[in-house]
Order: C-alpha cells, then structure tokens, then sequence
C-alpha cells in the first residue's frame, strides 16, 4: 500500500465516479432553482413545477448512490491530508449524503402537510406522506430551508476543499473522481521536479 | 461508512503516503497565488450567486419585486397579524359539492368535468388584511374553492364578486396597495397619492369604471364570484382554448338578521346556510383569438361562448379552525391535468405570494377567527 496507493489510478470506483457526476449539476440545479423560486414573482410556478419532479429524481439518485457507498471500497486519502483534514473530509462526506437523502423526503412532507397535490408530470403525483396540518408544515417549511443553506454550504465547502487540493496544492485530488483520461503519475513526484 | 472504509486504511494511521519533503517547498509562491485566487473567485460566484438567485443582493427597485416585499407590503399597509392571511384575513370556512353536467368536458379533459359529483372545500372571505374589519357592502368579497378531483387531483380557485380586476401587473396591485393604505387621522386613502397612482394606471382607470357599473349585491350567496384571470384549458383531443369562469348565485338575497351587526355579511350567510344549501352554476367562458389573456383589467366580450360545467353546492359553513379552509393556500396554480395558466402576469404572482403568505401564517401563533358559527346560531 505504498506506491499504489499515491498514484492517480486510486480512483473512485467507476460506478461511483458516474453516480458522482450525474448528481452534482442535478443538485446544483435544484439550489439554485429553490433560492431562485422563492425570491421570484414571475417564475415561482414554473420553478416549483421542475423542483418538485427534479427533487424525486435526486432521491432516487441518492438511495442508489448511498447502496453503492455502502458496497465499494474507498481509495485512501492523499498524503496531502493530515488526520485532522481526514476527518473533517469522512464527516462532511456523511453530511452530504444525509442531507441528499433527507432533504427530498422533507420537501415531500413540506407538500403533503400543506395538502397540496405532490404533482410530477401531468397526472404523475406522489401520495403524501404527512399528515395535513398546518404546524406540521411549518416545522417542515423551515428544515427545507435550514438543510438547503447547510446543503449549500457544505457544497461549497467540498467544491472549495476540492480546488483549494487540485489548484493550490497540485495534488491531482480531483482526478480521484476524473471520468476523463489523467495522467497516471503521483501526485508528488509530479509537480516537485518543476 | 466508518471512517475507516477507506480502502486498507487504518485509522489514524495516515502513514503509507507520507510524502519525502515538504510538500508545499515544491510549489512556487506565484502558482500557489494563482490557485488561491482561483479558489477565492469560484467561491465567491458560487455564493454571489446563490445570494444573487435568493433576491439578497437586489435590495428596493421595482424590478426586484420579490413574494417577500409583497407580503410585506400588505403587512405595512394593514398591519401584521398573526396566523391570517396577509390579503383577504376576515373569513369563514366551507364545505360543499360540485355537481358536473359533463359540459365542461368537451373543453377540458378534467376530471372535474366529467360527469358525476366531486368534495369541496371552500371559504368566503372579504379583501384586506384586517381580520377584524366590520363588514361594508362595498368591500371585495371573495370565494376561495378547492375542488377535490378523482386520483387526487385538485383544482383551486380564488374568486371575487368585481367583473374585472384592477390591476394588469403584479407591480400595479403592490403600487395600489400603498396608494390606498388608509390614513391614520381621516382612515381614507391619500387622495394625492390616489390620483398620482391613477394618472400612471390607465389600465386601472378603465377597470374601476367597469366595476361600478356592477354594483354589489345584498350578500354572499347572490354574489357573482369571476375567477378573473385566464385560463388554457385542453380537452381530450388535445385542442386548447382560452377560458375565464365564474359562479353565478341561483339564490335571492339572503335571510337578513333583524339588527345588522360588525359581521353581518358573514352573519346572513351563516343563517341561510343553517337553513339550506346555497347554489351557484359554474360557467366557462371561451375566448376567441384577440381576447386578452394576460390583461384582468379587460373583459371579453358579453357575446362570448360559455359552457354550464355545473353546480356548486355550499352546504355548511364553519369558524375557521385547524384543519379547515383556515390552513388552504387557494393558490390558482394548483391545477389539473387539462387546465394550465395562461400569459396573465398576476398568475404566477398570486401563487408565489399566496405562498409566501401562507408559510408566514403557519410559522406564528394562531388566533380565533372573528367570524364565529356557534355564536351566530346561539
């Protein structure tokens, strides 16, 4: 586990690196589109109307992705990172997997609560799954909200952990998850000699 | 998913990679500036632009008029009272059926429309956001009608007893909000303010002129209830028209109460509904090409075609409380299949402020409504 371990082909397993990339513009997306709806007069139905069914969709996604979690093996972390930056990475790791699996579920609730139809296209809707009442939604209404910002800036902090790596550091972090070909070198040696 | 999954690694043990020198001894200042500010730019468009989406960093102009504003509009002219409604607050909870002839059909594939009966619930409610203002014959009267559809599908509707609206634009209806908040001292509009407003709305000129004409009837149930705003309905075979729809009362005026008190409108309908169900047809008017779809402030013409969909029955009415009409968004985005907003701008406004209204009075601490059943009926 030495050499290996430090050169680029210690990816992500494929399945992993594609369920990866599938879901991160989806919800990328679906921040933006939520942020976007709630502030706009114009577009609010048109918004919620792609919100609800792209919301689903991550769902789905993140029951997959979290059964692929749990049945494929990480590559190690890079000598770049001391046990304290290990750590804080495993922890938000969870994060991120909890709040993409929880946060569809709630934004569900959130409609079934208020007693609006959960319409996903055309006569496509879901059956509700909390009672209709109107406290149990603002409950709801305001954890949709609370796990968006805590989404968001867990997000950014990956996205910002990620770069800072690959653009400060040039420890080639971000080809773990690389779909395209990169070179398969070490990520130290590479850069020292330059 | 223990932090020790990662592949062979034991924890706390992150030893087999450790690197031969320093790491950071092999990047030179300038490229590591460079990737820093790489860093700092991404980050900052990132969350420039989330708040940016949000309407945080578009603070005061017109055309940054967000749900919020608005309901905070109506907060500031009539005042913030908690767990009503920000516009139409004073209101008394319904339920009834829809009894369909199967007319609506031939232009809506609907459910609703086809024939047979289906569950609604309703409220009727008078404009404003005071939940205790006494009842005028002049004030706008409003119908709000949740139809539960087959499959759960729902239709929702919020109406008003005015033929047209007087507002073609969102920004129009939250200016008009401010220039008719009543002055402290004579509890009228500002009429300076009024006449500033008019001279800028034409389109609002032309629709008060229109609802004069119709003046308002005795009570709630001989109302005339207009839905306002366009609707495209689509029937089976995929043709699509224009439709606005309205309730038209089948009931003379009510049973008056002897001495008229603070909620006498309320007070009547509840009366005759103890005694009876009240009716109104429901009738589809179809647009021809060139009637206005985006524009409430316009009528169609009188010749228009319009279908009798049915009859709504309000069968009994309740103080509103938990679980009732009290906690319905009759929001008139919530539509089904076969029916879809048309270009008219209030749509999609009333539905996301309806929404921002509706978040705001479930979050605060609920009082009793003003209009109360049982004591009527005492």
């Amino acid at each position: 586990m030495t050499k290996e371990a430090t050169t680029a082909s210690a990816r992500f397993a494929l399945p992993s690196r594609i369920l990866h990339w599938l879901m991160a513009p989806m919800v990328i997306a679906q921040l933006f589109i939520g942020v976007t709806m709630i502030a706009s007069l114009s577009c609010y139905p048109l918004l919620l109307a792609i919100h609800r069914p792209l919301g689903l969709l991550i769902l789905a996604f993140a029951v997959v992705r979290l059964a692929n979690r749990l049945t494929h093996q990480l590559p190690p972390f890079l000598a770049t990172m001391g046990p304290a930056e290990r750590r804080i990475a495993s922890w938000s790791e969870y994060l991120l997997y909890a709040l993409l699996l929880v946060q569809p579920v709630v934004g569900w609730a959130t409609l079934s609560a208020s007693r609006s139809p959960i319409i996903l296209i055309g006569t496509l809707h879901l059956p509700g799954i909390a009672p209709h009442n109107v406290d149990v939604y603002a409950v709801l209404r305001q954890l949709h909200t609370v796990f968006a910002f805590l989404l968001f800036l867990t997000f950014t902090a990956h996205v910002c952990a990620v770069l800072f790596h690959t653009l400060v550091l040039r420890d080639r972090l971000l080809d773990r998850m690389a779909l395209w070909p990169t070179k398969s070198t070490a990520p130290n040696r590479d850069e020292a000699g330059v | 998913m223990k932090p020790g999954d990662h592949g062979g690694e034991q924890e706390g043990k992150p030893a087999e990679t450790k690197p031969t020198h320093p790491l950071l001894g092999a990047l030179t200042r300038r490229r590591a500036v460079l990737g820093m500010g790489a860093v700092a730019g991404i980050a900052a468009l990132d969350v420039g632009g989330f708040a940016y989406a949000g309407g945080w960093l578009r603070p005061g102009s017109l055309t940054s008029l967000t749900p919020s504003r608005f309901a905070d509009r109506f907060e500031n002219v009539y005042g913030r009272h908690d767990g009503f409604r920000r516009n139409h607050a004073k209101g008394l909870s319904a339920v009834g059926t829809f009894a369909s002839t199967g007319a609506g059909a031939a232009i809506c594939r609907a459910a609703v429309f086809q024939p047979g009966s289906v569950p609604l619930i309703g409220r009727f409610s008078l404009s404003g956001g005071l939940p205790d203002q006494a009842d005028k014959p002049d004030t706008v009267r409003g119908l709000g009608l949740l139809f539960q559809g087959p499959d759960g599908q729902q239709w929702r509707t919020a109406m008003i007893n005015i033929p047209v609206f007087p507002d073609s634009t969102p920004q129009g209806f939250y200016e008009r909000l401010l220039a008719s908040k009543a002055l402290p001292d004579t509890g009228k509009p500002d009429q300076e303010k009024m006449a500033a407003f008019l001279d800028r709305h034409p389109e609002t000129v032309a629709a008060l002129k229109i609802i004069k004409q119709t003046p308002p009837t005795a009570g709630f149930a001989d109302s005339t209830y207009h839905g306002l705003n366009a609707f495209r309905f689509t029937n089976s075979v995929g043709v699509t028209v224009p439709v606005r729809w309205s309730a038209i009362p089948q009931e003379g005026p009510e049973v008056p109460a002897s001495s008229p008190g603070k909620d006498y409108l309320f007070d009547d309908l509840i009366r005759t509904l103890a005694q009876r169900p009240v009716n109104w047809r429901l009738i589809l008017t179809i647009g021809e090409p060139g009637d206005p779809t985006n524009d409430a402030t316009k009528p169609w013409p009188q010749s228009r075609r319009s279908v009798d969909a049915g009859t709504i029955t309000i069968t009994a009415v309740h103080t509103e409380e938990a679980g009732n009409a009290r906690d319905i968004n009759f929001d008139p985005m919530v539509l089904p299949d076969g029916m879809t907003a048309s270009d008219d701008p209030l749509l999609a406004a009333r539905s996301a402020v309806y929404a921002r209204s509706f978040t705001r009075r479930a979050e605060e601490p609920k009082s009793p409504s003003e209009v109360n059943v049982s004591q009527v009926l005492k």
